[in-house]
């Protein structure tokens, strides 16, 4: 039971059944011995709608909450809670990280930059560290790791830092974030940026409908829209100095573009770009590029 | 006749009824025809995207004096040292390889009755929409004493190519301590920010190889694109070297001599080593003479990039007046695509959507010093209108200047195959 309590993962395999797709199988790569263990408790297939709903309506939460902007959709889901999570139950998650992280005393860096003091630590700044060339670009545009961001981060990697070097599926589950967060959040000893001061403050919750990430996208739509997009981005892929946007698992895209459009990503074209593109633009966009090869 | 026979036999009966009777309206045939006079930003991308996106359903024709095109954009960066003349030249092969007929030669007049072009070469071409490209020409007498005889003396380098390479050289062999000048223009012209990020280059130059020369700008405007940026940078890279007079001090009220290599600056006579003179610009010429011009400029109606005066007749880029947009690369390639979408709206009856335009400028001010400005816009009946802007700030650390700087130079990847394919 002590491992379902920790990575109930079982969700990812529900998720994937529910509603097969690239990124969604990628996905389900987190852990798998652990979710292999967790198939063994296997409850119902018929919880698995309410699991996809659960998951994104907790991403959205915390966007919506950083962004401070209303949302076309009307609050789910209010909370005020004292504690970011349990660290105690974080530790274990923790067990995840440490192949390439380390944390504490005389903590160095290894495969990943070391995490002492990551709470208000600009992105891509560990001196001696050689990032990836997408977490050292948000980190010049001013990307901090904040609670948001960091919850963003882990939830999936590459939805917020595109190239990133971080060989890392994401955790699905939002209380495995928050608990290993909050056992992170003990080595940083001058957090910036947390809501509600230190030393475990959390900011209340906003939930966005699931329809947003719902839509298919139309990609003739998309074609003529992504016309707006190829005066800087190559439409072979290439990158140049700026990111190839082709072949994206459609999801990815979809978060990516609204992290954007609500300024959690820092780039000012990008935030101009997105900014005037409604949900279903970024749908149909999403649908034109993830097809291109 | 062989020739002709030849075609016949080689490329069907459309092509052959073009040659042997061009002055048949184009309505008469099976497939709608579209001409594009001026291979730039705006009309390589409207070429080729009513190309592609009608495949094979319109026949497309871009009409285009030069076998290489070398960009404005960049060509400051060329003359600071940073490009090769050859990396900013693009020939049109792999526009013809997707479907585009492309015609080098001159327009040399366009009977809108008719719906025809006429060449240089004696062609005359029909068609169901003229797309106009065609940038710039300089308007004569704008400063007293120049003109286009006397572009070798003092270049203008504000169509890049050979120009820009004489002013380079001309700087380079400048004498040590000389002088290198700039009549900037008025507004309004291509490339806000160009005149300041050639002076960037030409300090860059200079400091290079040449440290005690010294830079006047002589401008007709009180204030200029991403002033404070360049100003700024002046300041951090190249203290001391660069003098502006504004129009405060006479810098409206400017005559030069180019056989004395003199500027005369509100009555104050300087003798100087380079000029470099942008003068005031207006609409390609061809659309002066199609007549769709209103003042130096041809109005257009913003949703469409139709010309206000002819329906049939699309403006594009630096050429047209339509509203907020700068006069630039980015913004003629943005407006081509909504031009090209209406144009296949109209012959074929594919979908229209609402346009949406949008502009990016990069400058660079020293190396690795790179800003950017840029806003997105949208399509009143009244003109395009700007919704959304922003631009880089004084003070941004060395990084992120860096970055801006590699961003342009992928963003220049980005825009010229989206241009050629």
């Amino acid at each position: 039971m002590h491992v379902v309590r920790v990575v109930p993962s079982l969700r990812a395999g529900r998720f994937c059944d529910f509603m097969p797709g690239r990124h969604l199988v990628r996905r389900c790569g987190i852990s798998a011995a652990r979710r292999s263990s967790d198939s063994d408790r296997a409850g119902s297939q018929d919880q698995g709608g309410a699991e996809l709903n659960w998951k994104h309506d907790r991403f959205w939460g915390v966007l919506a909450t950083v962004a401070g902007v209303g949302l076309a959709t009307p609050v789910v889901a209010e909370q005020q809670d004292a504690r970011i999570g349990d660290a105690e139950a974080g530790k274990e998650v923790y067990d995840l990280c440490v192949g390439c992280h380390e944390v504490g005393p005389d903590a160095g860096n290894g495969i990943g930059p070391h995490l002492n003091g990551i709470f208000g630590r600009r992105a891509g700044s560990v001196e001696g560290f050689r990032y990836s060339k997408g977490l050292s670009r948000e980190g010049r545009l001013g990307m901090d790791w904040t609670l948001e961001t960091l919850d963003a981060y882990l939830e999936n990697p590459k939805a917020l830092v595109s190239d990133t070097r971080m060989s890392f599926d994401g955790l699905e589950d939002k209380a495995d974030r928050d608990n290993v967060l909050a056992y992170l959040r003990q080595f940083s000893d001058s957090p910036q940026n947390i809501p509600e001061s230190a030393p475990t403050g959390r900011a209340r919750e906003v939930g966005l409908s699931q329809e947003t990430l719902a839509i298919a996208g139309d990609p003739e739509f998309g074609e003529y829209l992504s016309n707006e997009c190829t005066t800087c981005h190559r439409i072979d892929g290439t990158y140049d100095g700026i990111p190839g946007i082709v072949g994206w698992p459609e999801e990815d895209f979809v978060i990516a573009m609204h992290a954007y459009k609500r300024k959690i990503r820092p780039h000012p074209v990008m935030q101009m770009m997105a900014g005037r593109l409604s949900d279903e633009e970024i749908a149909a966009l999403a649908a034109y590029f993830g097809d291109l090869e | 006749m062989t020739l002709n026979r030849r075609a016949f036999i080689g490329t069907g009966a459309a092509m052959a009824a073009a040659l042997a009777a061009p002055a048949v309206r184009a309505s008469n045939h099976g497939k709608p025809r579209v001409i594009v006079i001026g291979g730039g930003a705006g009309g390589a991308t409207a070429a080729r995207y009513i190309a592609k996106d009608s495949k094979g359903e319109i026949d497309v024709t871009l009409i285009e004096p030069t076998r290489m095109y070398y960009t404005c954009f960049f060509s400051n960066l060329y003359i600071g040292g940073f490009r090769d003349l050859s990396s900013i030249g693009h020939s049109y092969g792999t526009l013809a390889q997707s479907g585009v007929n492309v015609a080098h030669d001159w327009a040399t007049g366009v009977d809108r009755e008719a719906r025809t072009v006429t060449l240089a070469g004696g062609a005359v071409l029909p068609y169901d929409r003229l797309i106009l490209s065609p940038g710039i020409d300089f308007v004569e007498d704008s400063v007293s004493g120049w003109d286009v005889s006397a572009q070798n003396k003092m270049p203008h380098a504000y169509k890049a190519g050979s120009q820009s390479e004489l002013l380079k050289a001309q700087v380079e062999a400048m004498p040590e301590g000389g002088r290198f000048a700039m009549v900037a223009p008025p507004n309004p012209y291509r490339c806000p920010p160009g005149p300041y990020e050639r002076i960037s280059m030409v300090a860059h130059l200079l400091k290079e190889k040449n440290p005690t020369a010294k830079i006047l700008l002589v401008d007709p405007k009180e204030k200029f694109s991403k002033q404070a940026l360049f100003e700024e940078g002046w300041n951090r890279h190249y203290a001391g070297m660069i003098e502006r007079i504004g129009p405060d001090f006479g810098g409206d009220n400017v005559s030069v001599n180019p056989d004395e290599m003199t500027v005369d600056i509100d009555g104050v006579v300087e003798k100087v080593d380079v000029c470099n003179v942008i003068p005031a610009q207006k609409a390609g010429r061809i659309c002066e003479m199609a007549g769709i011009t209103e003042g130096n400029w041809a109005p257009v109606i913003p949703h469409t990039m139709q010309s206000r005066v002819d329906e049939n007749i699309h403006v594009l880029g630096d050429a047209s007046n339509q509203g907020d947009m700068p006069k630039s690369g980015f913004s003629a390639n943005s407006q081509a695509k909504v031009a090209a979408m209406a144009v296949r709206g109209a012959l074929l009856g594919s979908n229209v959507f609402p346009a949406k335009f949008s502009n990016t400028c990069w400058s660079l001010i020293e190396e690795n010093d790179g800003v950017k400005v840029g806003a997105s816009y949208e399509a009143t009946d009244e003109k395009i209108v700007s919704v959304s802007s922003f631009i880089s700030q004084t003070g941004e650390d060395a990084d992120l200047r860096k970055q801006t700087y590699e961003e342009s130079i992928g963003w220049y990847s980005g825009i010229v195959s989206d241009m050629f394919g």
